[in-house]
C-alpha cells in the first residue's frame, strides 16, 4: 500500500473581495486584511483529494506536511478532518523570509525524515505568491521526477498513470514510484469534511518540527538561502468607470447594452 | 511564443549589449535556425535528437543543462506554456538559481543591470518585481502576448551551431503514453476576437447552453471561470484566467462571473469587457466598461435578439 505526502500551506483566503487586498510597498509586504480567513491553499486541498482517492481505491498512508508560521490550527489540520493519517507542522523563525529554494529545501528534508513514500503531491501552486515550483523543486532535492500541472493520478499496479493538463487536452503519462505531482484544479472539488473526520482530526496531535529536527543546513533557509528577491511590489491602478446601462427592465436594459456596443 | 521571447530578448540584449541567442530543441528542425535569426536572433543553437520529439521533462532539462553550462547566459527567457511550467523551474533548481513565473513584464534595471520580472502574484490583486542577484542565469518564464514579435527581416545575420544532445535514454523516467485533444466547436479561445464567458452564476452546463446563440450570433468563442469547468459544466480547456488561459480579445461578455482576481488575471488584456451580473457589487463592474444589472437569464435573451437585429 502506498506511502503519500502532501504538502499544504496555510494562506489568506484568496477567495476574499479584491477591495480588501492592500499591501506596504515600503516592506514589499502583504498587509493582513480585517476580516478575511486563513484557509488551505485550494490546489493543496485538491492534492490532498488526489491522495485520498488513491487511499480510497487501494489503501495507504497519507502524511501531510505544512511549512509556516501563525497556523490556525481548526484551518490546517481540516486535510485530517477530510481523511488524511498524519500531519506534522514546519516551522522556525529560520524558514522566515523564504523563498521557493528555502522552501523546497526545508520540505524535502522534513520528507526524507518522514521517511518512505512513493507519492509526494502538491499543489500546483499556492494561490497566494503563485509561484509554482515548490514542487519541482522539492522533486530535484529528493531526485526524483515530478509531474505538473495534474488533473488525475491512478495507481495500476503499482505503476502511476497521470492525467497532465496541456493547452487543448491532457497527456497521459506514466511513471513509476516514487515520484512527485503537482495538483491543478481540473482535479475537482475537494471532498468536505465529515463529522467524524472533523471530530477525531481536533483531537488528533501534530508535531512541529524545526529547523534542526529536519538536520537542515541554516545557511539554506530563510531570506539567507534565498535565490529570488522582491524588488518591488504593488497594487495595479484600475481605471475603474463602468457605464452602467440602464433600462425600464433588464430586457430593456439589454437592449440598450447591444445598442450601445453598436455604436462604438 | 518563441517569436514572442525573441522580440522581448532582443530589446532585453540589446539593452546591455549582449548577444541574443535561441535554444531549439526536438527532432528534424531543418531551417528553424534561420528562422528564428530572421526575428531577431543572433546565435540560434540547435539540439536535434530523436529523444526530444516529445516534451519529456528529464530529456529537456538534461539539454539545458548541458547548453546553458556550455553558453553561460546571463538571462534565460521561457514561455509559461504546458513545456514552460515544467521545465523552467526544474532547471532552475538543478542550475541553483532562480526563476519567475508567469511574467507580464520584463526589463532591465538601469542602475544595476538586473533583469527586473514582474509577474501577478496573489490572484493578480498585486504585482511583485522580482530580480535574482548572486545566481546565474536569471531565469523568467514569460506569459503569452506579453512580448511582442519583431517582423520578419531575412537579411539579418546569424550563426547556426549544432549541439549534441548526448542523451543517456535510461534518464528518462516518464513516459507519454497519449495525447487526448479535448476538442472545442468553434473559435479557439486564444484567437477568438470576442469571447463570450459564464462564470458560476451561469448555474450549469444548460446554462452554457443558454450563452450558445449569442456567441453563434457574434461569432464569438465561449469561455468559462473556473467553478464551471470544475464542476464539469464546461471542458476544462475553455477556462479562462490565472491557470487556464489569457486571453485579449476586442470584446469580452463576461455573464454571471463575479470578477475574482484569478479570472480577470486571464481578461484583463480585452480591450472592452461588458459585465452581465445580478449583483450591483460585484467585483467584475470595476473592470468592465459598460454594465448590465441584472439576471442573466433575462438579459441574456433580449441582449442576443437585439444583437441579432442589428448585425442582421
Amino acid at each position: 500500500m502506498p506511502n503519500m505526502i502532501v504538502c499544504v500551506k496555510q494562506i489568506a483566503d484568496p477567495e476574499a473581495p479584491p477591495g480588501s487586498f492592500k499591501v506596504d510597498e515600503a516592506a514589499k509586504q502583504v498587509l493582513p486584511a480585517a476580516g478575511v480567513s486563513q484557509v488551505v491553499s485550494p490546489f493543496d486541498e485538491q492534492a490532498v483529494e488526489a491522495a485520498l482517492r488513491i487511499k480510497d481505491a487501494q489503501g495507504g498512508k497519507i502524511t501531510v506536511l505544512s511549512l509556516g508560521k501563525n497556523f490556525v490550527m481548526d484551518v490546517i489540520k481540516k486535510p485530517l478532518s477530510m481523511g488524511a493519517d498524519e500531519m506534522i507542522l514546519l516551522q522556525d523563525p529560520a524558514f522566515e523570509g523564504s523563498d521557493s529554494h528555502t522552501t523546497a529545501y526545508a520540505l524535502a528534508m522534513a520528507i526524507k525524515k518522514v521517511g518512505e513514500y512513493d507519492l509526494i503531491f502538491c499543489g500546483r501552486q499556492a494561490a497566494d505568491w503563485d509561484a509554482g515550483q515548490v514542487g519541482s523543486g522539492i522533486a530535484e532535492i529528493l531526485g526524483i521526477p515530478a509531474i505538473t500541472p495534474a488533473k488525475n493520478v491512478e495507481l495500476v499496479n503499482g505503476n502511476v498513470k497521470v492525467e497532465r493538463v496541456v493547452t487543448d487536452g491532457y497527456e497521459v503519462i506514466e511513471a513509476s514510484t516514487p515520484l512527485l505531482i503537482m495538483v491543478s484544479n481540473e482535479l475537482g472539488e475537494p471532498r468536505y469534511p465529515k463529522l467524524k473526520g472533523i471530530m477525531a482530526a481536533a483531537k488528533k496531535e501534530v508535531p512541529t518540527w524545526n529547523a534542526q529536527d529536519i538536520g537542515a543546513d541554516a545557511a539554506k533557509l530563510g531570506a539567507g538561502g534565498a535565490r529570488a528577491k522582491v524588488h518591488k511590489l504593488f497594487i495595479p491602478v484600475k481605471e475603474g468607470k463602468c457605464e452602467i446601462i440602464e433600462g425600464e427592465n433588464p430586457e430593456d436594459a439589454a437592449v440598450n447594452l447591444a445598442l450601445k456596443l453598436r455604436e462604438r | 511564443m518563441t517569436l514572442e521571447l525573441l522580440g522581448g530578448g532582443r530589446k532585453l540584449a540589446d539593452k546591455l549589449g549582449e548577444e541574443l541567442s535561441v535554444v531549439l530543441m526536438g527532432v528534424s528542425l531543418g531551417d528553424l535556425g534561420k528562422e528564428a535569426i530572421a526575428f531577431g536572433a543572433d546565435k540560434a543553437y540547435i539540439v536535434d535528437d530523436a529523444l526530444l520529439k516529445d516534451y519529456q521533462t528529464d530529456a529537456y532539462v538534461a539539454v539545458m543543462e548541458k547548453v546553458v553550462k556550455q553558453v553561460s547566459p546571463s538571462i534565460l527567457l521561457f514561455g509559461t506554456t504546458s513545456m514552460g511550467r515544467d521545465l523552467a523551474p526544474r532547471l532552475a533548481f538543478r542550475l541553483d538559481t532562480a526563476v519567475s513565473m508567469d511574467c507580464v513584464e520584463l526589463d532591465i534595471d538601469p542602475d544595476s543591470k538586473l533583469l527586473l520580472q514582474t509577474r501577478p502574484v496573489y490572484g493578480g490583486n498585486a504585482r511583485a518585481v522580482y530580480i535574482c542577484e548572486n545566481t546565474r542565469p536569471q531565469m523568467a518564464a514569460v506569459r503569452a502576448k506579453a512580448l511582442d514579435p519583431l517582423e520578419r527581416d531575412d537579411a539579418r545575420k546569424g550563426e547556426v551551431t549544432s549541439i549534441e544532445a548526448g542523451l543517456d535514454p535510461s534518464i528518462i523516467r516518464t513516459k507519454v503514453v497519449d495525447t487526448v485533444k479535448e476538442e472545442v466547436t468553434g473559435i479557439k479561445l486564444e484567437d477568438a476576437d470576442i469571447i463570450v464567458t459564464g462564470g458560476r452564476g451561469i448555474g450549469g452546463a444548460e446554462g452554457f447552453q443558454e450563452l450558445e446563440p449569442l456567441a453563434k450570433a457574434l461569432g464569438a468563442a465561449i469561455g468559462a471561470t473556473r467553478p464551471p469547468c470544475d464542476n464539469g459544466w464546461v471542458p476544462a480547456s475553455l477556462q479562462v484566467g490565472l491557470t487556464g488561459k489569457i486571453v485579449s480579445p476586442t470584446l469580452y461578455i463576461a455573464v454571471a462571473l463575479s470578477g475574482s482576481s484569478q479570472h480577470i488575471a486571464g481578461c484583463s488584456g480585452s480591450k472592452n469587457i461588458v459585465a452581465i451580473n445580478k449583483d450591483p457589487e460585484a467585483n467584475i463592474f470595476k473592470e468592465a466598461r459598460f454594465g448590465v444589472v441584472g439576471d442573466y437569464k433575462k438579459v441574456l435573451p433580449a441582449f442576443t435578439e437585439k444583437v441579432k437585429e442589428l448585425l442582421g
